[in-house]
């Protein structure tokens, strides 16, 4: 059997197996049309029987360019392809593409456009998380059951976005400088209500698969990744951190007003794929936590715009490259300007694109089932991948 | 009270007989239809959903609409697959599961016959299901459906074997318990062990062969958490993959009708059958609601752990079986023979199983504390402290581009 490593030239060894007759090693499509693969990936895993001896991601099938369209749209109209990158997170993808061109642009931001941003934000991770934990369970073997569950609590959340935004998914709610309008008045009862709501539906999730012995058994020392490995693929977000790795943008490159808030950055330690959804599942209590401070600390009333917005955005010529932390990692977005209301380059550092190079390694020499887990835990958007 | 006494005319024995397997084989239909909607309001409020709701009455028309669904879709055959293996696979899964209800007793007398060796019967014809499974795998032409047959088959080996251990412990205290007043030579009809079983169901003498039994039966129908040769993430659906319309229909009639087996041999060996706890007196009526009640009980407990469980994996399932059932259930057959051999009392055999059942748990407990590792978590978390923003700065840079 092949063992385990992330040692490049291990890899590539021939696996000698003392054979009594002549066996021939299967080659398995994983997608693009596989109930395992969260839209169109393709894996063409060489499997020995269940062990995979070989596995081959392909990616490119959802490629829009979104890149090139950003730059041929003025700096306001590109917003809405941000939407359609990660569209789990939407919020946070449009968040970081704003950020970047009122940095560059240099626009200051009213402080309640701030807080409402920051809250969207948030509920828009816990969002995400609660689909991954419904995708997950689905892969793991769960009949449906932990799917429905957690969409329930992700329909709520909906619900909320559809009465601040008017839609469910694609938000194109923030504007440069602030937001497109002011949220509806009980915006803050809400979204206290849908917290409590969620508080209960993490506690669910909780119950039903942390501690379920099946689901351990799937999970643990199954797709494990050292810290070192982590870092070296590029691998940001929960997944690195499950790997032990503390590193949290929120906090070692604060931006916006997370640094009024405390919370805490959960940590894993052995890296594998169990580690990985708890440290997932904290850290959407912790979104709760940091979502309740700002919401009592939001101002009740003020301006969502700047007084004075250019009717057309021209910054100076210069570049910036703004991170952030979204559900699934280090989002950027690198921007250059020449000074026209064009951007010269947009380029978009997806995080699932770095967390899914680092898929390999991890399924090689495990069993077919768990090359479907670990793929299941990186919690892949293959919009964000291809853009 | 036999067929043609409770029509009313005499008719010859076989005539009886082919009327009895008429009927067992409705019944079994009109059951499939029942547990498939059973099975979809139960799993669905456990989802926090419905389920079907629109077609008849709260959607209890709903499996005859998937029935014609099923009928009047178009039978699709790969070109490359094995045509007699692919055609001949549905009926080689179906017939085994309805050969197997001859000699189960629904009531004291409802039964196609009698068999003196009744079990030794059951498992010998249903061991057959599994070929059609393999057929169906290979003649598909089909990488999942090949891998999931394997599965079903390295599966299917792996679980009998306890299985039918368990029932040899069984049909060991059953003798002994026959030779008392009856014929022990009658140990291995299922009918005579309900019928021993008017004030001790077996559960209560064999508690770790009704656990056994019952993971193994799960097994068996590739239920969760051992439904890996249909795991529909790994394998979309396994050995009928390929399969269409009618012939898809066929596994999954042999499907629900090999559930409603299992619970029927389940509740007859280890829960008294029609017997416990009311005896043989009570008359035809209470005896069919005592069946059908322990028998729902049982499916309700089936159809809600596909709701509960994610999925084992292949070799963890495998090593499950051969490491910790088998041994097990050997050692129940050997401490059966053993105090029986001796003589030891009834309430021995039960004591000893109870403590083996203990240890069982005892072990699974241990091997999955240790795979957790020490405590629960290991998640730990470190404070946010907030540090100094470093805001990425513009850099100015020479503008290129057009």
């Amino acid at each position: 059997m092949v063992q385990r490593t992330f040692e490049g030239e291990v890899l590539t060894e021939p696996v000698v197996v003392e054979r009594e007759f002549e066996t021939v090693d299967m080659n398995i499509n994983i997608g693009p049309q596989h109930p395992a693969t969260h839209g169109v990936f393709r894996m063409v895993l060489t499997v020995d029987g269940e062990i995979v001896k070989d596995a081959i991601p392909y990616i490119g099938y959802m490629h829009r360019g979104g890149e090139k369209l950003s730059e041929n749209l003025d700096y306001r109209g590109a917003l809405g392809y941000q939407d359609r990158t990660d569209y789990l997170a939407a919020f946070n993808s449009e968040w970081v593409y704003v950020n970047a061109v009122e940095r560059l642009a240099g626009v200051e931001i009213p402080e309640r456009a701030e807080y409402v941003r920051l809250i969207l934000a948030e509920f828009n991770r816990l969002l995400s998380h609660f689909m991954f934990m419904g995708a997950f369970g689905t892969d793991v073997g769960y009949f449906g059951t932990a799917f429905t569950w957690t969409f329930k609590e992700r329909e709520r959340i909906q619900d909320l976005f559809e009465a601040v935004c008017g839609d469910r998914i694609m938000y194109n709610y923030f504007r440069v400088g602030g937001l497109a309008w002011d949220p509806h008045e009980t915006f803050v009862e809400d979204s206290h209500w849908v917290l409590d709501q969620v508080e209960t539906g993490i506690g669910d999730v909780d119950e039903l698969m942390t501690d379920n012995e099946v689901f351990v058994a799937r999970c643990r020392d199954v797709g494990v990744m050292s810290a070192e490995d982590a870092i070296s693929f590029g691998v940001t977000g929960p997944m690195l951190r499950a790997s032990g790795v503390p590193f949290d943008l929120r906090v070692d490159e604060p931006y916006s007003i997370y640094d009024r808030f405390h919370w805490e950055i959960p940590v894993g330690e052995r890296g594998d794929v169990y580690d990985r959804y708890l440290v997932r599942l904290e850290e959407m209590r912790q979104s709760v936590t940091i979502l309740r401070q700002a919401l009592d600390q939001m101002p009740t009333s003020g301006p969502i715009m700047p007084e004075r917005m250019p009717a057309r955005l021209r910054p100076e010529p210069g570049e910036i490259y703004m991170r952030q932390e979204n559900p699934r990692g280090e989002y950027g977005i690198y921007m250059v300007s020449d000074g026209t209301d064009q951007p010269w380059r947009v380029k978009m550092r997806s995080p699932c694109f770095h967390n899914l190079s680092s898929l390999k390694p991890q399924v090689i020499g495990s069993y077919l089932a768990d090359a479907v887990v670990a793929l299941g835990s990186i919690d892949i958007v293959l919009c964000e991948v291809d853009r | 009270m036999v067929l043609s006494e409770f029509a009313g005319v005499s008719m010859p024995d076989w005539i009886d007989a082919l009327l009895r397997i008429v009927f067992i084989v409705a019944l079994m239909t009109i059951n499939a239809f029942a547990l498939i909607y059973l099975e979809r309001k139960i799993l669905a409020r456990l989802q926090a959903r419905v389920g079907p709701t629109r077609t008849g009455p709260i959607g209890t028309l709903q499996s005859i609409a998937d029935a014609l669904k099923l009928v009047t879709k178009e039978d699709v055959r790969p070109i490359t697959a094995d045509r007699w293996a692919f055609e001949l696979a549905p009926y080689m899964a179906f017939v085994p599961v309805f050969l197997v209800f001859v000699p189960i007793p629904f009531t004291e007398t409802w039964f196609i016959r009698d068999l003196n060796l009744g079990l030794l019967y059951v498992f010998g014809v249903l061991g057959l299901n599994i070929v059609g499974v393999v057929m169906a795998a290979w003649g598909s032409d089909n990488k999942y459906a090949l891998l999931g047959g394997v599965r079903a088959a390295a599966q299917a080996i792996s679980y009998e074997i306890p299985m039918l251990l368990i029932i040899v412990a069984v049909v060991m205290v059953a003798a002994g318990r026959l030779a008392v007043d009856g014929d022990a030579s009658l140990a291995g009809s299922i009918n005579a062990i309900v019928g021993d079983q008017t004030t001790t169901p077996y559960i209560l003498l064999q508690p770790l062969g009704f656990v056994i039994f019952m993971i193994g039966a799960l097994a068996e129908l590739h239920r969760p958490p051992f439904d890996m040769p249909i795991a529909e993430s790994e394998v979309v659906g396994g050995y009928f993959v390929e399969y269409s319309g009618m012939r898809w229909g066929l596994f999954f009639l042999a499907e629900y009708t090999a559930l409603f087996l299992m619970v029927m041999l389940a509740s007859s060996i280890f829960l008294g059958g029609w017997n416990w706890p009311f005896g043989a007196d009570v008359g035809l009526g209470l005896q069919i609601v005592l069946t059908l009640v322990k028998t729902s009980v049982m499916i309700v407990l089936v159809i809600g752990s596909r709701a509960l469980f994610p999925r084992l994996r292949i070799d963890q399932l495998m090593a499950f079986s051969w490491k910790v059932l088998l041994p097990f259930a050997i050692v129940q057959v050997i401490a059966n023979g053993i105090i029986l051999a001796y003589g030891g009392a009834d309430w021995i055999v039960g004591v000893v199983s109870f403590a083996l059942l203990g240890a069982l748990f005892g072990l699974i407990y241990h091997l999955m504390r240790q795979r957790k590792g020490e405590g629960a978590r290991t998640v730990s978390t470190t404070p946010a402290t907030p540090r100094v923003i470093t805001a990425p700065d513009v850099t100015p840079v020479e503008a290129g581009g057009d």
